[in-house]
């Protein structure tokens, strides 16, 4: 026979109908350690003091904004296609990738090169993609994290789906997706923080709120004052970091990911960044933020803040970065060379992995694309 | 054997599609305890339990991506959209998504997922529950559309779609979930995807369909044979990926051809047969290609719907019309 259940009406109590005594609150906390000149602000976590946890982050910081700047400038000399810069947004990026586990799956925007190179993803790979070719997508390191979600929001509900799998194969792994500010104005994201809640999912939901969606602001995304506060809807537990403080993310994005980890549900982590750059090369900011925004955000410069807590505990010298940036510009100039060395797609390509085996019906589209190709 | 309709072929096939594979996990709306609205996925919530038989929010975009996501972990996702005309909130994650992500991650990721629906109209639905969409999918690239026609295509077809690599969307006609029984033996053999079916041999004639009206075409051919003409009857089944060869070497036989579906004329899946001979079969045709469909229209709600659905008498002229042409 089939199971009967009962509506939440018959488990809520009968309220005092002569007051109006509210029933749900809420408060968003706001998580920061170092401030912009990286004086701790608050009682940093234990990792905050152990270099060999601060400066891989570090180098993967400097890699990312390295890389960036190296890819924008293989855009503007025709190397490579349409690129979406990272530049100011190093700490959320690298901070929330590196409080996951490898066995954990990432579900990325576009803008997520930094948490990529921190999985896995080589440089190499990470610039065939920004060239137009697939086959950057069949990355070799971490093969089940997802390619970068190009629709805005639907990487929430992925992350959701594969936390689902985890659950009923009692894996203990969670799913990590990334999102824009502008992406938790769609429903997608509803959907994903809802069924999230109800089916106490392992998936931690974290938002790179930097602050633009291409020309909209934040403030004209959505009312609400936090976008933390959305995941109160879903009944999950959010907060909002400083997503220009690593160790703030880092520390947040982990705390999630373990408590998903153990059963402990789904969670919304908002990082309060800023986009520094164009929202990709083809566009242009200066068409609707002003310069004086963009300058005065520098001050809040997430490696420079980083640099300096490593500094002052001497942890990182002068030598040091001069070895660091050396290095990174070497292996990003190994990456472009190699690049070069990928033979273009064979017309039949566009067809090998639509599915699993070519059905009849596009075998001869294919046999026709490589009869007529042009070169 | 047992005789079944095609709502309890495809109940049959769930159920054994997942006593089979452990992967196999069916999702959607109303579709646990209560067994879903037309009661498809009855008794799985008890015999698999909640953790493989979930009943999801009302969600229908929130269903099209946890499929992804699921079935990218190598799960199999089944999902129930409830009516075909609620499908579109999950559009996005069908056509940007599933469909696509073989082929952006040339090969990394996969998505063996089916979302099945209820189709066609003629079952007093209110309205957006009896759309025929199949050819807006049949143009998504990396999908495939299946559409049963009887219990026994239904149970085979539902266990093709089940193991197949990649997502198909099962298109199930409403109209036919009880109004027909068929012995079917619940043996776990799947029927052929990518491949039409030869329901009836002739010599005079083509014709063509799938879905709810096959029944009707059949009915139709099995009178005109009664006048001494013979047509052969053909079931498209998989919309997507379509089996031209089948239809081209009929109409060869044949000579003519009758294309009959429920769905709206314009860009409708007999467009594309109706091309397909067009670019193929022409030197064969002794007769235009005569397509009997559903009108432009939005389709009406009940009181109308009959005259929405096409007519035994509608399609019986076109077939004398395409037989009589010199």
């Amino acid at each position: 026979m089939n199971v009967l259940r009962s509506s939440d009406e018959a488990k809520i109590p009968v309220p005092d109908r002569r007051s109006r005594r509210p029933v749900a609150t809420f408060e968003i906390a706001y998580r920061q350690y170092l401030d912009e000149t990286g004086v701790p602000v608050a009682d940093l976590p234990a990792f905050a003091r152990d270099p060999e946890v601060l400066l891989p982050i570090y180098r993967a910081m400097t890699l990312t904004r390295l890389f960036d700047a190296r890819a924008v400038s293989m855009q503007r000399t025709g190397q490579l296609g349409t690129y979406p810069s990272s530049l100011g947004q190093e700490a959320t990026t690298v901070g929330l990738a590196s409080a996951m586990r490898p066995e954990d799956v990432l579900f990325p925007t576009y803008r997520e090169h930094g948490a990529l190179h921190w999985r896995g993803v080589t440089m190499e790979e990470m610039l065939l993609y920004w060239t137009g070719d697939e086959r950057g997508l069949k990355w070799r390191g971490p093969v089940e994290d997802f390619p970068p979600a190009i629709p805005i929001a639907t990487q929430t509900l992925h992350a959701a789906g594969a936390a689902t799998a985890f659950k009923i194969r009692r894996q203990p792994r969670v799913a990590v997706a990334v999102l824009g500010d502008g992406a938790t104005s769609k429903g997608d994201f509803y959907e994903a923080m809802n069924v999230a809640g109800i089916w106490e999912l392992p998936v931690v939901f974290v938002i790179n709120n930097n602050q633009w969606a291409i020309s909209v602001p934040r403030g004209a995304q959505t009312a609400a004052a936090t976008l933390a506060q959305k995941g109160i809807a879903g009944g999950l537990p959010c907060e909002q970091v400083d997503g220009n403080d690593v160790i703030a993310v880092h520390a947040a994005v982990s705390e999630a990911v373990e408590r998903a980890r153990n059963d402990g549900g789904a969670a919304v982590v908002e990082a309060i960044t800023y986009r520094m750059s164009d929202h990709t090369t083809a566009d242009d900011a200066t068409r609707y933020r002003l310069e004086d925004e963009v300058s005065a955000m520098w001050k809040r410069d997430p490696l420079a803040r980083l640099r300096a807590w490593i500094g002052d505990n001497g942890w990182w010298v002068k030598e040091d970065e001069e070895a660091l940036v050396e290095d990174i510009r070497r292996r990003i100039e190994a990456a472009r060379i190699a690049l070069a060395a990928h033979s273009p797609q064979e017309p039949g390509e566009l067809f090998d992995d639509l599915y699993a085996e070519l059905p009849p019906s596009l075998r001869w589209q294919r046999a026709a694309m490589e009869d007529f190709r042009d070169d | 054997m047992t005789e079944t309709t095609l709502v309890g072929a495809i109940n049959l096939a769930l159920h054994r599609a997942m006593s089979d594979d452990p992967d196999v996990v069916v999702l959607g709306e109303d579709i646990g305890a209560n067994g879903g609205v037309f009661r498809a996925t009855e008794g799985l919530f008890n015999a698999f339990g909640a953790d493989r038989v979930r009943d999801t929010p009302l969600a229908e975009t929130a269903i099209g991506g946890l499929c992804v996501g699921m079935a990218a972990q190598g799960l199999k996702p089944v999902a129930e959209i409830q009516f075909l005309g609620f499908i579109w909130p999950a559009m996005d994650h069908i056509v940007n998504h599933a469909s696509r992500l073989r082929n952006r991650t040339r090969g990394r990721l996969s998505c063996p997922m089916v979302i099945r629906a209820p189709t066609g109209a003629g079952i007093h639905a209110p309205e957006h529950h009896s759309e025929s969409v199949e050819s807006i999918f049949a143009h998504v690239p990396g999908m495939r559309v299946v559409i049963p026609s009887s219990p026994q295509k239904a149970y085979g077809l539902m266990l093709a779609a089940i193991r197949d690599p990649d997502p198909v969307l099962f298109l199930e006609p409403a109209r036919l979930y009880r109004s027909v029984k068929q012995d079917v033996k619940d043996d776990g053999k799947a029927l052929p995807l990518d491949k039409c079916f030869t329901l009836r041999s002739g010599t005079d004639l083509t014709m063509v369909t799938w879905g709810a009206t096959v029944m009707d075409v059949v009915a139709v051919a099995d009178a005109l044979a009664d006048e001494g003409i013979s047509a052969e009857v053909i079931d498209v089944a998989t919309i997507s990926r379509f089996d031209a060869d089948t239809v081209l070497a009929s109409v060869e036989k044949t000579g003519r051809c009758v294309i009959v579906h429920e769905a709206a004329r314009t860009s409708g899946f007999g467009a594309e047969i109706s091309a397909r001979l067009a670019d193929e079969g022409v030197m064969s045709l002794m007769a235009p290609v005569e397509r009997v469909t559903g009108p432009d229209t939005v389709v009406p709600l009940p009181a109308m719907e009959k005259l929405y659905i096409p007519s035994a008498a509608a399609i019986r002229e076109a077939a004398l019309r395409a037989v009589a042409h010199q």
